[in-house]
Parts: C-alpha cells; sequence; structure tokens
C-alpha cells in the first residue's frame, strides 16, 4: 500500500531532481536543500518581522493604519520587508510541505527515523498556526474571514463556557487587547517551533541548516524581486458590521479554510484528528523494515574513531577501552540511532578485502551484509570474468537501477549505500585483476539516501579523508557517476566512454595469485 | 557558454517559484459569501434558572455539614434548557432547546447562528425562555430592521440589559 504511493511520489521526484540538475550545481540543486531552505525562509521571516513589529501597533484600528502606513508611505523599507515577511512565510510552506512529501517518498521515515518525523509533524503545525496569527494582525477582510472562520472552527470543542468567535460579532465586541494577545501568540509559536527544530535535527549529524551561498542568493534575490514587483497588499480594513463576501486567500497557508467553514464541525475535527494520527503513526505503519545494526567487534577495533565520524545519524559514539587492549577507546553503537547504512563499516580500516592470514572480520561490520560476504560476491561475480574492458560497478540499493545493463563487459555489486566500500576494495579488483576497471556508482550527487556516502565516498577517493584510496590504484580506471535514480541514461553513457577509454590503455599484466587464492576462487566459481 | 545557458536556466526556475508565491498567496479569489445578501447573526451565552429553586437549609441540614461548608441555601446545579426562537418576516428561521454545559449541566446554554437573508427591511422577532415554565417565553424583542447587501447584523442577548440586543 505505502509503495503503492511511494513509488509515482518517488518518479516525480526523480524526474524534478534531475530536471533541476541540469541548470543547478549539485550543491545548489533546491530539492536537495529543502530543510536548509526553510531554516533560510525562517531567518528572513525573524529578520523582516523584527523590522516591520516596530512599525506596528497593536489596536483595533491602528493595526490596520499602521500596516498601511508601511505598505504605501514606506514601501521601499517596510513595504518590501513585510512582502518578504509574506512571501518568505509562503515559501516556508512549500519547502517544508516538500521536505516531508520527499522524505516519505524516499523511505526516510521509518525505523529509527521516526524521531525526526515525529518532531517535524508539530513544527508543520506551528509553522501554519503562527501563520495564521499572523493573518490576524493586518486586521483587514482577510484577517476577519480567518478570525471568524477560525474561532467558529475551534467553537466546536466543547471547552469555551462563551463562543469566542462572540469577539468578532460586532464592531463593539472587539478590543484591542486582542491585538496584544495575537501578537504574543505570533512571537512566541515561532520560537517554539524553532526549539522542536532544534529537537528535530538531534538525530542527524553534521546537519545542514544554511543552503549553499549561491542558492540563497538566488532565493533572496527572486523574494525581493517578487516584494517589489507585487508587494502584498491588505484586502480593506475589517469592518464587523459587513461580511467578507470576495476574498484573496492565501492558499499556501488557508486551502482548509472553505472547508472548516462549510463543513460540520464534527466532520472536520475528526478529519483533523484522523489526518494527526495517520502522520503520527506513519514511521509505524506496515512493512515494517528489520534490519539489523551496525556491531563492533572489540578484538579489531582499535579506537581509530573513523566510523564516529563518519557516521551520517550520530549512532556511533567512543568511550574508554572496556576489553584492556592496548587503545584509547572503542567504538560503541545506539542500536536506536542506526539506520544500517553500513558508512561505518566503509570507514573502518580494519575493513580491507586483502587480510586473507586471519579471517576478514571488520572492527565494525553490519551482521546481514558482512565485508567478507562483500569480498565472497566480488570475487564469485568476477570468476570466470573473461572479455576485454571487464568493468565491476559499485552501486546502492537507492540510486540508479544496475538491473539490464545492455554492455556485457559490466558486472555490478549492490550495497545498502555507496560509502559502506572501503576504498581498498577498488584497490583489491584492481591489483587482483579481477576487472580492467571499476565504476561506483549510487545516488546523486548531494542527494544521498544515508547523506554522506556519496560525500565521504569522493572524499575517501580524493584521499581528503580516511581511509583513503592508496595512490598506487590507476585512477583512469575508477569512475565515479552520481547517476541517481533517474540518472539511467547517464549512467549508459559513462559505461559506453569508459569502455572506450579502458580500451585505449595497455594491455595489463595476467594476474598473479596464490596457489590457495586459485584454489578459492575456482570453488567460488563453481558455485 | 554553458555555464550562461545554467544561470538563465536558474533565472526561470526562481521566476516561477516567485511568480507560483505571488499568485498563489491571494489567487484564485474566494466567494466566502453570497453576493446581494446580508446576514443576521444571533449568539449569546445565557444561563438559565435552576431545574429547582433554591431553598433554606434547615438547622439540621446545616449541622450535618462540614463547619466549612455551611451555608444557609442550597441550590440545584443543573440548569433548564433555554428554548429560543428567531422569526424574520413571519418566517421561522430558529426553534431550538438549548442544553446548559457543563458535565453538570451548571453552565450557561450557549448559540453561534448566521442566517443569510434578503438585504431590504425585515420584521425580526426573537424569543427566550429561561425559566422552569414548559409554554410560552420570557423575552421577546420585535424589531424592524433595514439590511443593505453585505451587511453584518448580529443579534445578542443579555439578561442584565433587559434581553436581546440587536446590534
Amino acid at each position: 500500500m505505502m509503495d503503492f504511493i511511494r513509488t509515482p511520489l518517488r518518479f516525480v521526484f526523480d524526474r524534478a531532481e534531475r530536471g533541476l540538475a541540469l541548470v543547478f550545481p549539485p550543491e545548489w540543486n533546491p530539492l536537495l536543500n529543502l530543510g536548509a531552505l526553510g531554516f533560510f525562509f525562517y531567518w528572513i521571516i525573524t529578520a523582516s518581522g523584527i523590522y516591520v513589529y516596530a512599525f506596528f501597533d497593536t489596536g483595533v484600528t491602528q493595526a490596520y493604519d499602521s500596516i498601511e502606513y508601511m505598505t504605501r508611505d514606506q514601501w521601499y523599507a517596510a513595504g518590501v520587508m513585510r512582502s518578504l515577511h509574506r512571501y518568505a512565510s509562503d515559501g516556508l510552506i512549500v519547502v517544508m510541505l516538500l521536505h516531508f512529501i520527499r522524505e516519505f517518498a524516499l523511505d526516510r521515515y521509518r525505523g529509527v527515523r521516526w524521531f525526526s518525523w515525529i518532531t517535524g509533524v508539530p513544527v508543520l503545525i506551528m509553522v501554519y498556526v503562527a501563520g495564521i496569527t499572523g493573518y490576524w494582525l493586518v486586521w483587514d477582510r482577510l484577517a476577519q474571514y480567518v478570525a471568524i472562520v477560525t474561532t467558529e472552527w475551534l467553537d466546536h470543542l466543547p471547552i469555551f463556557g462563551e463562543p469566542i468567535a462572540r469577539n468578532f460579532l460586532s464592531p463593539d465586541a472587539l478590543e484591542s487587547r486582542f491585538f496584544s494577545l495575537m501578537v504574543f501568540m505570533h512571537i512566541a509559536i515561532p520560537l517554539i517551533a524553532l526549539i522542536l527544530l532544534w529537537m528535530h535535527l538531534q538525530r542527524v549529524s553534521k546537519p545542514r541548516i544554511n543552503p549553499p551561498r549561491g542558492l540563497a542568493i538566488g532565493v533572496m534575490a527572486s523574494l525581493l524581486v517578487l516584494s517589489l514587483v507585487h508587494p502584498a497588499l491588505s484586502q480593506g480594513p475589517a469592518d464587523l458590521a459587513k461580511v467578507p463576501g470576495s476574498i484573496g486567500l492565501d492558499w499556501f497557508y488557508l486551502p482548509l479554510y472553505p472547508i472548516l467553514e462549510n463543513w460540520p464541525g464534527p466532520v472536520t475535527w475528526s478529519g483533523a484528528g484522523v489526518i494527526l494520527v495517520l502522520f503520527c503513526s506513519i514511521p509505524w505503519l506496515p512493512p515494517m523494515r528489520k534490519t539489523q545494526v551496525a556491531e563492533v567487534n572489540l578484538e579489531n577495533c582499535n579506537g581509530c574513531t573513523r566510523c564516529a565520524n563518519d557516521c551520517p545519524y550520530n549512532a556511533i559514539s567512543m568511550r574508554v577501552r572496556s576489553d584492556g587492549l592496548p587503545f584509547e577507546s572503542e567504538a560503541v553503537v545506539d542500536p536506536s540511532m542506526c539506520v544500517s547504512c553500513g558508512i561505518c563499516v566503509g570507514a573502518c580500516p580494519t575493513a580491507t578485502p586483502f587480510r586473507r592470514a586471519s579471517d576478514l572480520v571488520a572492527g565494525i561490520d553490519l551482521p546481514d551484509g558482512t565485508v567478507a560476504d562483500l569480498r565472497q560476491e566480488v570475487e564469485k561475480i568476477c570468476q570466470p570474468f573473461k572479455g576485454k574492458n571487464r568493468i565491476l560497478m559499485f552501486g546502492c540499493n537507492h540510486g540508479v537501477s544496475m538491473s539490464g545493463l545492455k554492455q556485457d563487459n559490466v558486472r555490478t555489486v549492490s550495497m545498502r549505500c555507496i560509502g559502506q566500500l572501503p576504498p581498498s576494495f577498488i584497490d583489491y579488483v584492481l591489483s587482483k585483476k579481477l576487472a580492467d576497471g571499476v565504476v561506483l556508482t549510487g545516488c546523486s550527487e548531494n542527494g544521498c539516501h544515508a547523506r554522506f556516502g556519496t560525500r565521504w565516498t569522493d572524499a575517501r577517493i580524493a584521499r581528503e579523508r580516511d581511509p583513503q584510496l592508496r595512490r598506487r590504484v590507476p585512477r583512469e580506471r575508477l569512475r565515479v557517476v552520481w547517476a541517481g535514480r533517474a540518472g539511467r541514461g547517464k549512467l549508459d553513457t559513462l559505461l559506453r566512454a569508459f569502455t572506450d577509454d579502458l580500451s585505449a590503455l595497455p594491455a595489463e599484466k595476467p594476474p598473479v595469485h596464490k596457489a590457495s587464492d586459485r584454489k578459492k576462487l575456482m570453488e567460488l566459481a563453481d558455485g | 557558454m554553458v555555464r550562461l545557458l545554467q544561470f538563465a536556466g536558474q533565472g526561470i526556475i526562481y521566476a516561477a517559484a516567485a511568480c507560483l508565491i505571488g499568485y498563489f498567496a491571494t489567487a484564485p479569489v474566494y466567494k466566502q459569501f453570497p453576493e446581494g445578501k446580508a446576514q443576521i447573526k444571533l449568539s449569546f451565552a445565557h444561563g438559565a434558572n435552576r431545574t429547582k429553586a433554591c431553598r433554606r437549609l434547615t438547622s439540621k441540614e446545616i449541622a450535618k455539614l462540614p463547619p466549612n461548608e455551611r451555608r444557609p441555601n442550597t441550590c440545584e446545579r443543573k440548569r433548564v434548557n433555554v428554548q429560543v426562537q428567531l422569526d424574520v418576516d413571519g418566517t421561522r428561521l430558529l426553534d431550538i432547546s438549548l442544553k446548559p454545559i457543563g458535565l453538570a449541566g451548571d453552565g450557561p446554554a450557549r448559540i453561534y447562528r448566521k442566517f443569510a437573508v434578503e438585504p431590504g427591511t425585515h420584521m425580526v422577532i426573537a424569543r427566550l425562555r429561561d425559566s422552569r415554565s414548559t409554554e410560552g417565553f420570557d423575552y421577546e424583542t420585535r424589531r424592524e430592521i433595514f439590511l443593505s447587501a453585505g451587511q453584518n447584523m448580529a443579534i445578542d442577548f443579555k439578561a442584565d440589559a433587559g434581553g436581546f440586543i440587536f446590534r
């Protein structure tokens, strides 16, 4: 059922991401920066809100007049700030909703990721409430409509002694204190949302809360142009002696208001309750995902801290050595935070396929997909692997599909995340002549399903991050393509070009295996 | 050249996003109330009489009470329903019995209703019963009103002010 919803959504996001990648550099792609853009909009709203508040008067008639003064008399400063405040708020809703839907589509809300999902739900509600209270403050015809519909909806709850909508019964019913209350709410709610956002990021390592400068400049410039060309305007002063007939609704914040207004209260409240419960229970709805978390093998762990540094979800910490071995610390995995991406395994210096003297057991490993299993799979796939320009491609389960490749000279190994691949495997494949070239592929650049898989892999290959790819590995026999799910064409193009490049390279000498290795490989080849 | 085209593409994306936000921030216009109509809003919160009249406690009853709860009178908590009628030009728009709120039924009865009417002159009659009697009304107000299109007239009720208030 969930896949039935997720698959088309994922397709749409893949296509959109790929389309945007045509004009945006990978790090600027807006779809890959939705969370950071949300923060950016939040800061714009905060800064413009502080400026606008300096000119705002809290009073039944003063509120509207003060905003008109800003919009008309000070259009070049406070007016622009008002528009920025308004349009950045709309932008915040857009990126938040897209962020929610995208995380759902990419299946990044279940398992240990429930925490980020659950803490995101109240943030979304708070942002909506903050926006709605902001509309009240303008006290124009739209504010009148919003105030009346909101209070009428709240009055369906049997908790108010007197209907709160009576505050808007007639012009003489409204008091200026109401605006003071609204101002307080309009400031307090976003602050609470900020605290919730802090919680939202607690289980994420190195969260990206600032968009890249180029993207930030582009977004800010477009908001500024929009504010100047199409400034936010009030819709005439509120008059409780009249019914606001036609209203220019903000469809980002108020799309449900016509429903709240026209549908029976029990239906809308029940609907809201059901949607809220559904949102909060989504991480635990079937099918449940059961993966085994990473395990530390102390006898192979030297406490190097690389796994803890590379973990995208703060699931690994270092503590004082407990087994008496002469190392300062040891890695500890928090099962409640591990997503089983395997990036820690790729970071472990003991996860090297060259080990033959002892069993290949890494300092940290995935019980249901060990490094030893990976080596075995590589060797099995490459024996026999005959012909020219043999390419072994490592990919991930979330990136471009590697099935149905047309090239006969390409064989594939799929992993949880490309970051799970220790760089020594590339050296192993090429030095043992298991293949003539190696291709690494996976999610789109900057859009890794496990956040840092592509980034750390790039850094390891570039020898900027441990464990580094050895210098002896011929770089001309290695290609990296962050194609993403929609990047099959890009991958095919690269494979064709790489095949041509390999054929132009001087022939490699045949591999020299030890007798024991040869015997083992023959056994594998026989199945 | 490619870089220039990319910047142009980014500009188009930014412009499209800005247009999208700018448009849906106020459009399309929503008609929340039929044009050419006026509105009458009836709303109040009023505590009706108790289901039984208060009575004086006997000295024995007072003596049985804890010292800090002794009082001369006792009253039933529950209140009777409030009966309301609203007629406009001889047509009954509302005839309802409102229950008091609260778990013990000791709170005020409340109402908040809206009626769309044609603009023009109307004879409005509002009636309310809050006593233990089962017939007739304790309050009745007749008022000829004039409503222009789009006008909102509120009918409130305050017993202290003598009954219905037209605003």
